[in-house]
């Protein structure tokens, strides 16, 4: 079984064709680091982090969030394969990184609400729900290799 | 995390701004919410849920309402939602998971209508406000 319908596959790759990856990406990460704090953690060594502008602006975020983003492109090309597809990235983050996985939670609605603001009427709900499946599906590949 | 005086400032503006149509955003956010987290919808198998229905509509109504007098409150939000928490905890027994499933619904439809106004700052200012909000309701969980 698929993990996400033919239907809900369309939708998601009809929007994700339009997404500038590298600019949404510094944006999530941007916003992320701005509504939750807390997640600046992991990024102690990224500089100015004092402010919602100097976050945004911040060219260490933006190039961290380029990243992160593109790896999240490249699982939905994979998109009924997720855990195989984030295997690696997933032992990265418990062993490396030491990233609680509520971050990717985190992360993947705030992608969600950076989609519906630079997408308006075209994020409709159909378009969201589908989006949900896929953030906690990538979510949960990325804690799958936790010990 | 307590709301400061420019983020108050902040999210009270933009409630003037939805003026009489929180209760738009409201239906829209609970649709939302209904179709992304269907687990949602078993708190509601009294109500017609599908999109568009009136039933919807007055239930998105009372949300915005509720929401409406949170932010007139926001320096006592657990005293001005007592009434609302009691309901939800000891009568619909709602597990408060489902306040932050609506909380991010909201977010997104807010994010979706008003783009020129969901700056990084905004929607930090508006995750702490529905934070607070979810709080106040899950108050009477004790």
């Amino acid at each position: 079984m698929s993990f996400l319908s033919a239907e809900e596959k369309g939708l998601v790759n009809g929007l994700w064709g339009k997404v500038n990856v590298d600019e949404v990406g510094g944006e999530a990460l941007g916003r992320l680091l701005v509504v939750y704090p807390w997640t600046q953690r992991f990024f102690q060594s990224f500089g100015d982090l004092s402010s919602a502008d100097a976050i945004m602006s911040n060219s260490k975020v933006k190039a961290h969030g380029k990243k992160v983003l593109n790896s999240f492109s490249d699982g939905l090309k994979n998109i009924d394969d997720l855990k195989g597809a984030f295997a690696k990235l997933s032992e990265l983050h418990c062993d490396k990184l030491h990233v609680d996985p509520e971050n990717f939670r985190l992360l993947g609605n705030v992608l969600v609400c950076v989609l519906a603001h630079h997408f308006g009427h075209e994020f409709n709900p159909q378009v969201q729900a589908a989006f949900q499946k896929v953030v906690a599906g990538v979510a949960s590949a990325l804690a799958h290799r936790y010990h | 995390m307590v709301l400061s005086a420019a983020e108050r400032a902040a999210v009270r503006a933009l409630w003037t701004k939805l003026g009489s149509n929180v209760g738009v955003y409201a239906t829209e956010a609970l649709e939302r919410t209904f179709l992304a987290f269907p687990t949602t919808k078993t708190y509601f198998p009294h109500l017609d849920l599908t999109p568009g229905s009136a039933q919807v509509k007055a239930h998105g109504q009372k949300v915005a309402d509720a929401l409406t007098r949170a932010v007139a409150h926001l320096d006592d939000l657990p005293t001005a939602l007592w009434a609302l928490s009691d309901l939800h905890v000891r009568q619909l027994r709602v597990d408060p998971v489902n306040f932050k499933l609506l909380g991010h619904c909201l977010l997104v439809t807010l994010a979706r209508h008003y783009p020129g106004d969901f700056s990084p700052a905004m929607h930090a200012s508006l995750e702490k406000f529905l934070s607070h909000v979810i709080s106040a309701l899950a108050t009477s969980y004790g």
